[in-house]
């Protein structure tokens, strides 16, 4: 099997599994990040993959064009988003429990909103989705949709927003320490529920990606997870982009490594076994960083302005 | 008369039933020190967050170069050339001095910082102010004094008009304070205003100008320093007779407790090297230092929070397991250095507070609570210690500080048995205990402190405030880098000499 | 923006809080209904109807709560020492198959003993198996510093793929002709009926009766106080000498026994098999339940009965109107974070400056 294994990693189709199967967890890894720096953990994650998922599918199917539906993804994303803002930043709500909150009501307000639209389809309908790039002389990515490309680029993107802009500065503030934002005349409430929003519409794109790249239709629990993947992949990076790209294509790359063996393994070992790998190896990968995990300060500190 | 930058007008404002500000009306004119008087909780913090528009008056105005500041308004308080360098620093350790001094100097939505140019200016400032700081030092790595300097540096790069400075010298050595006022001087002659808060009234008069006195929210006084005295000023602070501690002759007893080369590994501030000391029954041991210098690993030893990497602890000759029970049942009294985050379960009612160190034994059998025993007991430490402010069922968080103290010393002098009269700790560790209490809750904790003293418990003060530490203590050691200086008779140190060794100079003797 | 506590807490808010929630709840939902082209009024009169409007409404909505119940209680006790307990779902199911594996592989002849044994056998068993699935990110948290949130969430999808191969595997029901399907448990650990010709089984006694003990527990012992104090202020807990580390420890063993229980009582009383869809996301209704509850455990019985109804009168709805079963979860997802809202607006006012 050494040799089957060796081969498959000379695969270009194999590399380029792994970067479709890491797309979605970079997008929303960087929400995850861009939230958690400003100090707010956001547990909606999940939901409002689904919601971005469902905004972008209906766009398209309803007659827009495909990009309209990853900005109608993103849109969905930041209205979650403001409402968690609202809630955990401007009523300085548990940020846990808010979290859960918006994804119980994205999750259930899309499959109903869904329902609805589409009572008793057996077989749900498709559009067409983004075509492969295979115009670029690059092998892995030519296989790509532009949406990965995107998420590429957000990565230095992010990174450079943070690093090197007033804006970036002011979001890890407060993150780092929210009176001092404030003692420099900051507005708190604005650049955190700016942050969760931002963070969110890239989550809602995460989402729009399986539904307008990855597949062609809506399913139900398409996302099955992957938001949480990227809430513990943001605690492996670190709080840093260039390594939140690195963990998410690790995990994708263990993610298509496991159905290349389960497929290769020939049954003795039950396939269940290699789908679990990808949440052990996540866990695994949280204990090994944990201990010298250097989270933002004020992560999941609600702010109250004038309190005593 | 100078011209007038800054004018306060009728400003009042409550919290709940307190009221905080009561019709305060003043001025700052232009190159003017103004000290703000009184003593904790009289209301000087509440008038400053004001006017820095961290709350929002209820009533009055804040006027700025003549025109009136939108209320609540941080960003416009800085606009109007306001400046803040706040009693606990306001900086964010991860990142650096030059990121924390750039934050909201810029338009946000500025594609690029401006780097470059920002760190040269620093530089600039920084060297006409004599204030040097490394730019890219990250701030978690410098120590208090240098921190300070970041937030002065914070506003002077703003180029602020009036600089408030809230309880400066809190945190610095004596030393460390004269540096910062040659720094105020220098600052005044240019041209700056000054707001200056402080409960030292040595200090008052060594910096300002005009001293304006508050007192339980309302503005006493304001005087020229030149006619005031520090005595005249005392009362107009306090307004009343200040509550005198009774000293009662004490013998000291034999060793109660005894660190034997005691060392700790841990963070810079976290670290105890090589500490030997020995307390006394009938005896106050104070330690005085700038806090940070290991002074609260020092308390954690004592209060059964963690064990020494080296050397032992013992008390009575026993030494302990690191467990807080077994140290409560040995009799020592704690009193930690914060009082809502590690003193009371804010959350939990008063009575629940007041046998929290007690709940297992003897308010429980069989692991049932044994309510109404604790609440009579908690009914007793009420009424002896005099916690007003909330009833039994009253959530702790709201208590008034110096309540708050009360219930905790309390909890610790009163013991778990059912006459708390009876109760004598062997040990009693204080840590800031008088921190931020009004004049008279201060004297009432340390007059609670001398008599237990006095009837046989060793004392362990621990607290930045040398006033305290001198004015309490049979011995004083001073801490510096996790050092300890042997303790030696209050009466044999001079202010000087405790200056020094706060800031590390006895280190060389000890060698 | 900033909020103000109130200087006193009128007790009439607090009681108010939930009733406003609610009626804000039915006005976002009744949005949501007149969308979806049904009439308001009747859509809410047929939940409410096929909720609580008859005996057999009645019956399958005390069917439906008893798991919340349990669910609810394990989110509640978890959630007050501030153990983010996200995993009762992968807790239930790990539950549900460990009261089969003692009480019905081999139709429990595997333990041969007689049902008065192997009946506690089979429920400490249970529980055992959810504790033990929250014990684990517990120490994790305590020991190495891992976030209890992100594991236990994670925990439910290992959980359910182990469920989905043992039952492809040694676990799997011959007779079950390729449905994913357990063995059965042995007849005689069945839970009996506690009202004739329904499905309510006595299980619904087990779970109002752990409520009322677990309220007892947190209100009178001193593991409640530790539990409370642990929760509130961790720091200050330790310095009054509460063991911190071994009450989050007892914490999470009695949460992820009570969310095993739910799986085993599922068992016992309802299926009498452990499936793959034995649950619809009972572990994370119960969160929602707790919250509801004000985290106080015989708060939770009253919000599961509350939910169930809403499930089980919207499932009963859909098959008259065109309005999908998913506004049941919307309602439940919009009185939790209204409920969030209305109680802090209890005890804070807002100012808008």
């Amino acid at each position: 099997m050494g040799a089957e294994v060796a081969g498959m990693f000379a695969n270009v189709d194999f590399w380029a599994a792994v970067l479709r199967t890491g797309t979605p967890l970079v997008f929303g890894t960087l929400g995850v990040l861009l939230c958690e720096r400003a100090g707010v953990l956001n547990l909606g994650i999940e939901g409002i993959m689904v919601a971005g998922a469902l905004a972008g599918w209906l766009t398209v199917y309803a007659g827009g064009s495909l990009w309209a539906g990853v900005a109608a993804a993103a849109c969905a994303g930041l209205a979650f988003g403001l409402l968690h803002g609202l809630l955990t930043v401007g009523l300085a709500l548990s940020q846990h429990v808010a979290g859960l909150g918006i994804t119980l009501l994205a999750t259930s307000l899309s499959y109903y909103a869904y329902r609805v639209g589409f009572p008793t389809s057996t077989r749900p309908p498709t559009i067409v989705p983004f075509a492969e790039m295979t115009w670029l002389p690059v092998p892995v990515l030519s296989a790509q949709t532009p949406l990965t490309l995107l998420a590429l680029v957000l990565v230095p993107l992010l990174a450079l927003v943070l690093a090197r802009t007033p804006l970036g500065l002011a979001w890890r503030m407060v993150g780092e320490n929210p009176a001092a934002a404030e003692g420099q005349g900051l507005s708190v409430l604005r650049l955190r529920i700016g942050a969760v929003a931002t963070g969110s519409a890239l989550m809602g794109v995460g989402g729009a990606f399986l539904t307008l790249s990855a597949f062609n239709a809506f399913y139900f629990n398409m996302v099955n997870g992957r938001g949480w993947i990227c809430i513990a992949l943001v605690v492996f990076a670190g709080w840093k982009p260039g390594r939140a790209l690195a963990g998410a294509l690790l995990f994708a790359f263990f993610d298509a490594l496991q159905l290349r063996l389960s497929q290769a393994g020939g049954g003795v070992v039950p396939y269940q076994v290699y789908l679990m790998l990808p949440y052990l190896l996540s866990i695994l990968a949280l204990v090994a960083v944990a201990r010298h995990a250097m989270a933002p300060q004020a992560l999941m500190r609600p702010w109250r302005r004038g309190e005593r | 008369m100078k011209e007038t930058v800054l004018r306060v007008a009728g400003v009042s404002k409550r919290f709940g039933r307190i009221k905080a500000n009561e019709d305060i009306s003043l001025t700052l004119g232009r190159g003017e020190v103004l000290a703000l008087l009184g003593e904790n909780g009289a209301g000087k913090s509440t008038l400053v967050s004001i006017l820095f528009g961290h709350y929002v008056a209820d009533a009055g105005t804040v006027e700025v170069f003549g025109t009136v500041l939108p209320p609540g308004d941080p960003a416009a308080a800085l606009r109007a050339g306001i400046g803040m360098v706040h009693q606990h620093f306001t900086l964010a350790d991860n990142l650096t001095v030059l990121d924390n001094v750039m934050l909201g100097t810029e338009p946000l939505w500025r594609p690029f910082s401006r780097r470059t140019r920002a760190r040269a200016q620093l530089v600039e400032i920084g060297r006409r102010f004599g204030l040097v700081v490394d730019p890219d030092a990250r701030v978690g790595a410098l120590s208090v004094g240098e921190r300070q300097r970041v937030e002065i540096l914070k506003a002077l790069y703003r180029d602020v008009r009036i600089l408030i400075l809230d309880e400066p010298t809190a945190v610095l050595t004596p030393q460390e304070s004269e540096a910062l006022f040659a720094t105020l001087r220098g600052l005044v002659a240019g041209g700056l205003s000054i707001v200056f808060i402080s409960h030292k009234l040595d200090e008052v008069l060594r910096v300002s100008q005009r001293v304006a006195v508050l007192r339980a929210g309302r503005l006493v006084t304001i005087v020229d320093v030149a006619e005031a005295t520090k005595e005249r000023l005392a009362e107009w602070m306090v307004g009343r007779a200040l509550p005198r501690v009774t000293m009662r002759a004490h013998q000291r007893g034999d060793s109660a407790c005894a660190l034997e080369h005691v060392s700790v590994t841990g963070g810079a501030s976290a670290a105890l090297r090589d500490v030997s000391l020995k307390l006394h029954g009938g005896e106050v041991t104070g330690i005085a230092g700038v806090s940070g210098n290991g002074q609260s690993t020092l308390a954690d030893l004592l209060c059964g929070l963690r064990a020494p990497d080296a050397g032992t602890v013992t008390l009575n000759g026993v030494a302990l397991r690191a467990d807080p029970r077994a140290w409560i049942d040995a009799r020592v009294a704690r009193i930690p250095e914060d009082r809502g985050a590690v003193g009371l379960i804010g959350d939990l009612p008063v009575w629940e507070n007041a046998i929290s160190e007690h709940y297992r034994r003897p308010f429980a059998s069989a692991g049932l609570v044994r309510r109404s025993a604790a609440r009579a007991h908690a009914r007793r430490v009420i009424e002896r210690f005099d916690v007003r402010g909330g009833g039994l069922d009253t959530p702790a968080r709201a208590l008034s500080g110096g309540n708050q103290q009360k219930l905790i010393l309390g909890r610790a002098l009163g013991g778990g048995a059912a006459q708390p009269d009876d109760f004598v700790p062997v040990l009693i560790v204080a840590n800031q205990p008088t921190w931020g209490l009004d004049v008279g809750s201060v004297g009432y904790v340390h007059q609670r402190l001398i008599d237990a003293c006095a009837r046989g418990a060793a004392v362990l003060l621990i607290s930045d405030d040398l006033d305290e530490v001198l004015a309490l203590s049979d011995r004083v050691a001073v801490m510096h880098g996790g050092r300890l200086t042997p303790a030696r008779p209050a009466a044999e140190w001079t202010r000087n000499a405790l200056g020094l060794a706060m800031a590390g100079a006895g280190e060389l003797d000890a060698a | 923006m900033r909020l103000e506590a109130r200087g006193r807490v009128a007790p009439g808010a607090l009681i108010g809080a939930p009733f406003v929630a609610i009626a804000f709840t039915l006005l976002v939902t009744a949005a949501l209904v007149a969308w979806a082209g049904a009439p308001v009024g009747r859509t809410y009169a047929l939940i409410f109807a096929g909720g609580f409007g008859s005996r057999f409404a009645w019956s399958e909505t005390l069917t439906r709560a008893t798991p919340l119940i349990l669910t609810g209680l394990a989110a509640a006790v978890a959630f007050r020492a501030r153990l983010w307990n996200i995993g009762a779902e992968g807790q239930l199911y790990a539950g549900a198959l460990a009261a089969v594996a003692v009480g019905g592989l081999r139709e429990g002849t595997a333990a041969a003993w007689p049902a008065a044994v192997l009946f506690p056998a089979m429920l400490v068993a249970a529980m055992a198996a959810g504790a033990l699935l929250l014990v684990v990110p517990t120490l994790m948290r305590t020991h190495l510093r891992v976030d209890e949130v992100v594991t236990t969430l994670l925990l439910n999808f290992v959980v359910l793929l182990f469920v989905s191969m043992m039952l492809d595997g040694p676990m799997k029901d011959p007779a079950a002709l390729g449905w994913p399907q357990s063995v059965a448990l042995r007849d005689d650990l069945a839970l009996g009926k506690l009202i004739d010709r329904t499905r309510v089984h006595t299980g619904l006694v087990y779970a109002t009766g752990a409520a009322f003990l677990l309220a007892f527990v947190m209100r009178s012992t001193t593991f409640g106080f530790e539990v409370r104090a642990a929760g509130a202020n961790p720091r200050a807990a330790a310095f009054a000498g509460v063991p911190v580390d071994r009450t989050l420890f007892l914490v999470a063993a009695l949460s992820g026994g009570l969310a095993g229980l739910a799986g085993a009582i599922e068992v016992a009383g309802r299926t009498g098999y452990v499936t793959l869809d034995m649950s619809p996301g009972y572990g994370y209704t119960g969160i929602a339940i707790a919250m509801l509850a004000g985290l106080h455990p015989v708060g939770v019985v009253a919000a599961a009965l509350f939910v169930a109804g809403v499930l089980v009168g919207a499932d009963s709805m859909s098959r008259d109107l065109a309005v999908p079963t998913y506004i049941a979860d919307v309602i439940v997802a919009v009185a939790l974070l209204s409920m969030l809202v209305a109680t802090l607006f209890a005890r804070y006012r807002l100012r808008l400056r």
